[in-house]
C-alpha cells in the first residue's frame, strides 16, 4: 500500500496552455517528511487473518467474522479514522450512534462500549483502547459540509464522505446507508454549555484500538482527509488494521507487556 | 393491556368499551352503511383536524386561514406531512409528557435528509435552541429553529428501538402499549416509499438530556407543561414524527403525552433576516441552501 509522501501544499495540475495551476487539494499520501511512524501490532493475541496498511486519505473496508478482533492501528498518531459498520448479511443494519450512546448512558466511546445498530444490537465491542476517549459524535467531514465549515473555496477538497461513498459502491451500497459514524483517534468534548467541537487529538504514533466483531460485520473507514481542522494534526498519515482469531480459550485480551497507558502525551482537549 | 403473562391475548391498548357490538345494527349494506355514516363528526382527544384552519388549538398570534396542518397526535403515535419551503411547523406540549421524535428529509430527493452530526458539529453547539440549523448532510439548512419555551432537547439518544422497549418495557409491538419510535418511523417512512435504509438518527424535543463532565448522559426531562418548539421549514420538507417516550425516561411506565402540531404558511429565512448571517457557518449554509432552491425553481 501506497505510503509515500506528497507536500500537499505544492500540488500543481498542467494547463492547456503549458503552464501549472496550483491546486489546494491533497494529492496522495500528504504526511510531512520525518513523520514518526509507529506501525504497531495487534493488541489482542491470535492468528492473523488479515493485515493490510491504508494509506492517507483512502478508503478501505473488510468484512470482520464474529469473534475475530480488529486493532486499529494509528501508525503517524491522530490521524482520524473514520468508521462505519453494517451486519455482513443485512446492510440495512447499521451501526447507530445514537443506539450505541443511550444503552451506555455516556457520550464517549471507551473499552466496553458495545457498538450497536439502527436496531439496538450488538455489532461489535471495544475491548481495548489507548487513548482516553474515541469519539461517535463529529461525524465525518464531507466537500458540501466543508464549505459550511470552512467556505466556499475548500470544495474541491477531499473528504470522508466522498470515501464513503466510494467504497460503499464497491459493496454494493450507497448514500442511503452513509450515517452518522465513529471517529476513531479523534478528539470532540462537549463542554458544560453544549459548546462541541474537534480539538487537538490525545491519540500518538503506534496507539490502538481494538474492536471485536459480534457478528460477521462489514467494517468501512475513511483515513481522513480532512486538512481544515486538527483531526489529523494537519498531517494525515497510514493506519493499519489487523484481524486476528483471538486464542483459542484465551479470549481476547493484551498481548504482551499490555496496552499502554491511556494517557497521551497531551490531552489539550480533555476539556469535557 | 397485555401483560407479559398473556403474550398471545388480543387487547388493544386503548380499552374498547364493552357491550359495543349492542350498540351497531349492521345486518344489511344499507344498514351498516348508515351506521358507518353516523359515526362521523365526532371530536376524539387525538386526531387531525380538517380543514386546518378549523383547529380547536389554533398557536397564538397565528392567522387560522394560513394553517395547513392541524393535528394533536396521540402519545404512542405517529404522523408525517410534506411542507412547502417557508412553512412554520409548531409543536406544542400541552401535558409536559410529550416527546416529538424528529426526522426531516428533502421532499424531493429524500437521500438528502437530517444529519444530527452535522447539525451539531457545524454550530459548534450540542444542545438545540433558538437559530439552531437542523442541516442536512449536503451542507444545507432543511429546517431552522425558530422558537423554544422549553430549551430541553435531545440530539444524543436519537428514538428508542424494538430490542430498547422490550428491554425495558416488556413490549415493543408498533400496536402495543409502548411501541418504539423507529418501528414508528419505518410505518411512516413506508408511506413515503422510503424503508429502513432510510433512518437516520433522529431528533426529539421537550424531555432534556444534558452531557456530563465525564461524558454520562443525564436525564433533565420536560419544562413542565405549555412549553412549544417552532420550526421553520428552508427546504421542501418530509416531516416524520414519532411521539414515544424517550430512550432515557427514568420513568419505569411508557409515559408519554399527547402532541399538538401546527403549521402554516410563512416565508423562508432570506438575505433581509438577521438569522441569514448570524454566524459564518448559517450564513453559507444559507447560501447554499438558497442557491439549490433558487437552481430547482422553488
Amino acid at each position: 500500500m501506497a505510503t509515500t509522501q506528497t507536500d500537499s501544499t505544492s500540488a500543481t495540475y498542467p494547463t492547456t496552455s503549458g503552464g501549472t495551476l496550483p491546486s489546494t487539494v491533497p494529492v496522495g499520501a500528504v504526511y510531512a517528511g520525518g513523520s514518526p511512524l509507529d506501525w504497531g501490532a495487534s493488541l489482542v493475541e491470535g492468528a492473523v487473518v488479515l493485515d493490510e496498511k491504508v494509506a492517507p486519505n483512502a478508503p478501505w473496508s473488510a468484512v470482520v467474522t464474529e469473534g475475530h478482533v480488529l486493532t486499529i492501528v494509528d501508525v503517524g498518531g491522530n490521524q482520524s479514522a473514520d468508521c462505519l459498520l453494517y451486519n455482513a448479511d443485512d446492510p440495512e443494519e447499521r451501526y447507530s450512534v445514537p443506539d450505541t450512546l443511550a444503552w451506555q448512558g455516556n457520550a464517549y466511546v471507551r473499552t466496553g462500549t458495545v457498538l450497536r445498530s439502527s436496531e439496538g444490537r450488538p455489532l461489535m465491542t471495544v475491548v481495548a483502547n489507548e487513548i482516553d476517549r474515541q469519539d461517535t459524535i463529529g461525524g465525518a467531514c464531507g466537500k458540501e459540509s466543508n464549505t459550511l465549515r470552512y467556505g466556499h473555496h475548500v470544495m474541491f477538497h477531499h473528504g470522508c464522505r466522498e470515501n464513503f461513498l466510494a467504497e460503499a459502491g464497491r459493496r454494493g451500497l450507497g448514500v442511503r446507508d452513509i450515517v452518522s459514524n465513529l471517529n476513531w483517534f479523534m478528539n470532540v468534548p462537549v463542554e458544560a454549555d453544549g459548546a462541541l467541537g474537534i480539538v487537538d487529538g490525545m491519540s500518538a504514533p503506534g496507539r490502538r484500538v481494538a474492536v471485536r466483531a459480534e457478528m460477521d460485520v462489514l467494517v468501512m473507514v475513511s483515513n481522513c482527509p480532512q486538512m481544515n481542522n486538527p483531526c489529523n494534526d494537519f498531517n494525515p498519515t497510514p493506519l493499519r488494521m489487523i484481524v486476528v482469531a483471538p486464542a483459542r480459550g484465551g479470549g481476547p485480551g493484551p498481548v504482551a507487556g499490555g496496552p499502554r497507558s491511556a494517557r497521551a502525551p497531551r490531552t489539550p482537549g480533555d476539556a469535557a | 393491556m397485555t401483560t407479559a403473562d398473556e403474550p398471545t391475548a388480543i387487547a388493544p391498548h386503548d380499552q374498547y368499551p364493552t357491550g359495543v357490538r349492542d350498540l351497531h345494527l349492521t345486518d344489511s349494506v344499507r344498514s351498516a352503511r348508515d351506521d358507518a355514516r353516523a359515526q362521523g363528526g365526532q371530536a376524539g382527544a387525538w386526531m387531525p383536524y380538517l380543514p386546518a384552519s378549523g383547529s380547536p388549538h389554533c398557536p397564538p398570534a397565528v392567522d387560522p386561514a394560513a394553517l395547513v396542518w392541524a393535528e394533536t397526535v396521540a402519545p404512542g403515535g405517529y404522523t408525517h406531512k410534506v411542507l412547502a419551503r417557508g412553512t412554520r411547523l409548531r409543536f406544542d406540549d400541552p401535558t409536559g409528557d410529550a416527546c416529538p421524535h424528529l426526522l426531516l428529509f428533502n421532499a424531493l430527493e429524500p437521500t438528502e435528509r437530517l444529519n444530527v452530526a452535522d447539525t451539531q458539529k457545524i454550530p459548534w453547539q450540542a444542545y438545540l435552541g433558538e437559530n439552531h440549523p437542523l442541516l442536512s448532510g449536503d451542507g444545507r439548512v432543511l429546517a431552522v429553529v425558530t422558537g423554544d419555551s422549553s430549551g430541553r432537547h435531545d440530539a444524543f439518544c436519537g428514538t428508542t428501538t424494538d430490542a430498547w422497549n422490550e428491554r425495558k418495557y416488556g413490549d415493543a409491538r408498533p400496536h402495543g402499549p409502548s411501541p418504539s419510535g423507529r418501528a414508528l418511523f419505518l410505518k411512516a417512512a413506508a408511506k413515503h416509499g422510503l424503508s429502513r435504509r432510510d433512518l437516520p438518527p433522529s431528533l426529539s424535543f421537550f424531555q432534556g438530556v444534558r452531557v456530563e463532565a465525564d461524558g454520562a448522559l443525564a436525564w433533565r426531562g420536560s419544562a413542565g407543561p405549555g412549553k412549544h418548539v417552532e420550526l421553520l421549514a428552508e427546504m421542501p420538507l418530509l416531516v416524520l414524527v414519532a411521539n414515544v417516550a424517550h430512550p432515557l425516561d427514568p420513568r419505569p411506565g411508557y409515559v408519554v403525552g399527547p402532541l399538538r402540531v401546527h403549521a402554516w404558511r410563512a416565508a423562508a429565512t432570506g438575505p433581509a433576516d438577521p438569522r441569514f448571517t448570524a454566524t459564518p457557518e448559517l450564513h453559507r449554509a444559507y447560501l447554499n441552501t438558497v442557491d439549490y432552491c433558487e437552481a430547482r425553481g422553488l
